[in-house]
């Protein structure tokens, strides 16, 4: 019975959605209050029954209800529970209906914490997440529906999930990889509440700024968790492979990363207000794009869901009418928009401007590389694909320029910089960086590429500014602490996050040019030397685990003759659907990672194999950095000012 | 209303987008078509046994100078029972076809090319997917474009057809030739 209730609450949480993107929006042509005052209550009646529906699928999941079609295709009576649980995630419908929940999740978050907002923007705002939701309810229920049952016909037990989504980085990444997601639809419905109200004063971009630095964290924590969980799960010891999946969380994040900076300009300056309403409408759309490239089939990944071209026919018309729709509203209505202010070209503005659109170009790069199959077949060019080679060589020269720029414009003043003396600053900032990145790596390892000198000059040019930065926020200061609190959490937010990216590049920067990987062929008790480090192949034992069997090394590393780690790789073999999965063992730690992984036994006694060994220096830098990234951004909007009852009226005045 | 041609341009640009994507849908775009990490590079050197004689050793240098399509088969996949016949047309019309036992007993692999004729013109011996691991394959059947340089070309995951033959790898292969 359980399973129609599910489908009972999701229909009527249709209907709410319905209503939601109807009577609000409704109001405000009609001028109406009343009607505009229906958001809050709709708002919650959706998230309510979606919440319900999702917490009965959970409960079909946890107790192996087969008759459900998508339990019996992706769980198994033999999974351990919490990926019992996450299995329901883990397939197409069950994520789509996640994916719907985390969209009225922010929905009555918004109803919640935007009580000062004005009635006719809080209802046209809550009205636009209302169709999204809407559009997205009518996919799951009419292409995609959880609920479905195979009925009389119930399996004795599941056909298990796929090997690869058991594990902890995979319970994580798609809720909050859908979290950053489905939160730029926030920023995105505020842009188009203030284009359908037609006030385009700095309230909205008030009013947005935390959401889309709360979802850009999100993101970016979502992001970080995939490359992680490809490190070390997928046996290569890659961390980013350009895959079109990949690349489709990456276009979003770069355009929100324009969006969160030029939303400061138009916040603190009241300018780029066109641009940054552009911009709202494009971080959404790519992220819908996102969802259409994964579970179209339009382009193949090892994320892609089961292709289905009638569910992709049906997205790409769910995008067509929101991005569509809204780029329509913009064309119109842009114009209304006036802008007035000026910067000079030394001015914050100016290089956040260069920032801009060397974010938007980047995205644009690797939408290009993305799409290049399909338009290649389009056009009957030979079929076509570009690899890493083609991401790496734009990204790699592209973020040379925006480090570079980033280390001048952190340090700007807004209009206009006048400073004395800041051009010697800078001379010695660039002399310090580009003498240090000479010297460090070489004393360190003894070997000089050009790669290293000139990522870590950029590395620490940006530190030597984010170092001056604390110097001239504390040097008018009675104390040094004190100069630090006066600062603000602002500043100190946006500190963190340019220090996660100059510690993101580090990672990417030396495991790129100093990793070490080779394989050998070895049997218990041979003694491999990698540079500094010693693996001694102990044994190879077989354990069972709850639902596989697995072939276990037991790898001892040792340096200078000191023992520094025990590596477990594994081989696991999961009965079920005779899948063979490779559990790298990795021993972590701040500055290396030592990585083990079990390739194939090379005779049938299980004792011989051929095993990959790496050494990767810093890797583990990619990862802290986003986190570091992720953390300013949330320490930012714990500002005051955001808090604060902020009607239009007092916006203006202060500014 | 004044509408600046500016400001269109977002519309437009997504609307070209969505019409590639309508076309992609339709046309139905083969996913299959794996883009590997190895194309465009050299492929990976190995020295690895023939099928049909364990002391001889083929290397990479032995088999490259001429294009060629390298085909991971094995005969634990129904996949490749069902491609082989198209691998053997395509042999009869002169593509040379370089075949990887993956996996595999020997016993088993030449009975099968016995039974089903042997469409490539060398058989080589993986049974511990060396090659396989170092190529990045994922499941038979798989097949590489190799060119006369030996730079892995294309990549093709699953059976191959007598149509996808036709309407795309056909040209990939003409490119190389």
């Amino acid at each position: 019975m359980f399973p129609e209730f599910g489908q009972f609450s999701l229909i009527l949480a249709w209907v709410f959605s319905l209503l939601l993107a109807v009577m609000p929006l409704a109001g405000v042509v009609l001028k109406k209050q009343a009607l505009q005052q229906t958001a809050t209550a709709l708002s919650w009646a959706v998230f309510f029954f979606l919440a319900v529906a999702f917490a009965i699928l959970l409960h079909a999941f946890y107790h192996d209800d087969f008759s459900v079609a998508v339990v019996a295709a992706n769980s198994n009576s033999a999974l351990p529970w919490y990926y019992k649980l996450s299995a329901s995630w883990g397939n197409h419908e069950g994520s789509m209906l996640l994916w719907v929940l985390l969209l009225s999740t922010w929905t009555v978050a918004v109803a919640l914490f935007a009580r000062t907002l004005t009635v006719e923007l809080k209802g046209s705002v809550l009205g636009v997440l209302g169709i999204i939701a809407f559009c997205f309810l009518s996919f799951v229920l009419f292409t995609s529906n959880p609920f479905e049952r195979i009925l009389p016909m119930v399996p004795a037990d599941g056909s298990d999930l796929n090997p690869l989504l058991q594990d902890i980085g995979l319970i994580l990444h798609p809720p909050t990889l859908y979290m950053g997601y489905v939160g730029f639809s926030v920023a995105f419905a505020f842009a188009v509440g203030a284009l359908i109200t037609g006030r385009f004063d700095a309230s909205w971009v008030r009013w947005s700024r935390p959401w889309t630095n709360t979802a850009w964290a999100f993101l970016t924590i979502g992001i970080a968790l995939g490359s992680w969980w490809a490190y070390y799960e997928l046996g290569w010891g890659g961390w980013w492979f350009w895959d079109p999946v990949e690349n489709a969380s990456f276009m979003p994040w770069l355009i929100g990363t324009a969006l969160i900076h030029s939303q400061a300009v138009t916040e603190k300056r009241n300018l780029f207000k066109s641009w940054s309403v552009l911009l709202a409408i494009f971080a959404f759309s790519f992220s819908l794009l996102g969802t259409f490239l994964v579970r179209s089939g339009v382009l193949t990944s090892v994320h892609a869901f089961a292709a289905d071209p009638e569910r992709g026919m049906f997205i790409l018309l769910i995008l067509g009418f929101t991005i569509g729709g809204s780029l329509l509203l913009y064309a119109f209505n842009a114009a209304k928009i006036k802008t007035s202010g000026s910067f000079e070209l030394v001015s914050r503005e100016s290089f956040l401007l260069m920032n801009n659109i060397l974010l938007v170009v980047i995205a644009f790069a690797v939408l290009f590389g993305t799409l290049l199959p399909l338009l290649a077949d389009a056009f009957s060019w030979r079929k076509l694909s570009v690899g890493a080679p083609f991401f790496n060589s734009v990204f790699n020269f592209l973020m040379v320029f925006l480090l570079s720029l980033l280390g001048i414009g952190q340090l700007l003043r807004w209009k206009k910089h006048n400073k004395k003396g800041w051009r010697i600053t800078l001379l010695i900032m660039l002399v310090s960086a580009v003498v240090i990145a000479l010297i460090l790596p070489w004393t360190l390892s003894g070997k000089l590429y050009w790669q290293v000198w000139l990522g870590m000059a950029l590395v620490f040019w940006v530190v030597a500014s984010l170092v001056n930065m604390v110097i001239e926020r504390t040097r008018n200061s009675r104390s040094f602490i004190a100069g630090i609190r006066k600062a603000g959490v602002g500043f100190w937010g946006m500190w963190l996050a340019h220090l996660g990216l100059v510690v993101s590049t580090t990672g990417v920067v030396l495991v790129s040019n100093f990793d070490i990987e080779k394989d050998y062929r070895v049997e218990e008790g041979d003694s491999v030397q990698l540079n500094n480090y010693r693996f001694d192949v102990d044994r190879f034992q077989i354990i069972q685990g709850p639902n596989y069997v697995a072939d276990r090394g037991v790898v001892s590393i040792y340096r200078d003759d000191k023992k520094v780690a025990e590596v477990n790789p594994e081989k696991r073999y999961y009965s079920v659907q005779g899948n063979v999965m490779t559990e790298a063992g990795i021993d972590g730690s701040l500055l290396r990672d030592l990585y083990v992984s079990m390739a194939e036994p090379l005779d049938d006694s299980r004792k011989v194999w051929s095993v990959r060994l790496q050494v990767k220096p810093f890797v583990s830098w990619l990862w802290w950095g986003a986190a570091l990234m992720a953390l300013g951004s949330i320490v930012s909007i714990t500002d005051r000012r955001y808090r604060l009852k902020t009607s239009s009226a007092s916006v203006e005045k202060t500014l | 209303m004044k509408i600046r041609p500016l400001v269109i341009l977002p519309l437009v640009f997504v609307f070209a987008l969505f019409a590639l994507f309508g076309y992609a849908l339709l046309s139905g775009v083969d996913p299959k078509e794996v883009p590997s990490a190895l194309t465009g590079k050299a492929l990976p050197g190995f020295q690895l046994a023939s099928l049909q004689d364990e002391n001889t050793v083929i290397t990479r240098e032995e088999i490259i100078g001429e294009p060629m399509l390298m085909n991971i088969w094995a005969t634990w996949c129904s996949s490749c029972k069902y491609e082989h016949p198209v691998l053997n047309a395509l042999s009869a019309d002169g593509v040379k076809i370089i075949g990887i036992n993956y996996k595999d007993e020997r016993d088993l692999a030449l009975k099968w090319l016995q039974d089903y004729a042997d469409p490539y013109a060398l058989d080589i011996y993986d049974p511990n997917g060396d090659l396989g691991f170092d190529l990045g394959v994922t499941g038979a059947p798989e097949t590489f474009f190799i060119d006369s340089k030996g730079q892995v070309q294309y990549r093709y995951q699953g059976p191959i057809t007598h149509e996808i033959w036709q309407q795309s790898l056909k040209a990939i292969y003409d490119e190389m030739v």
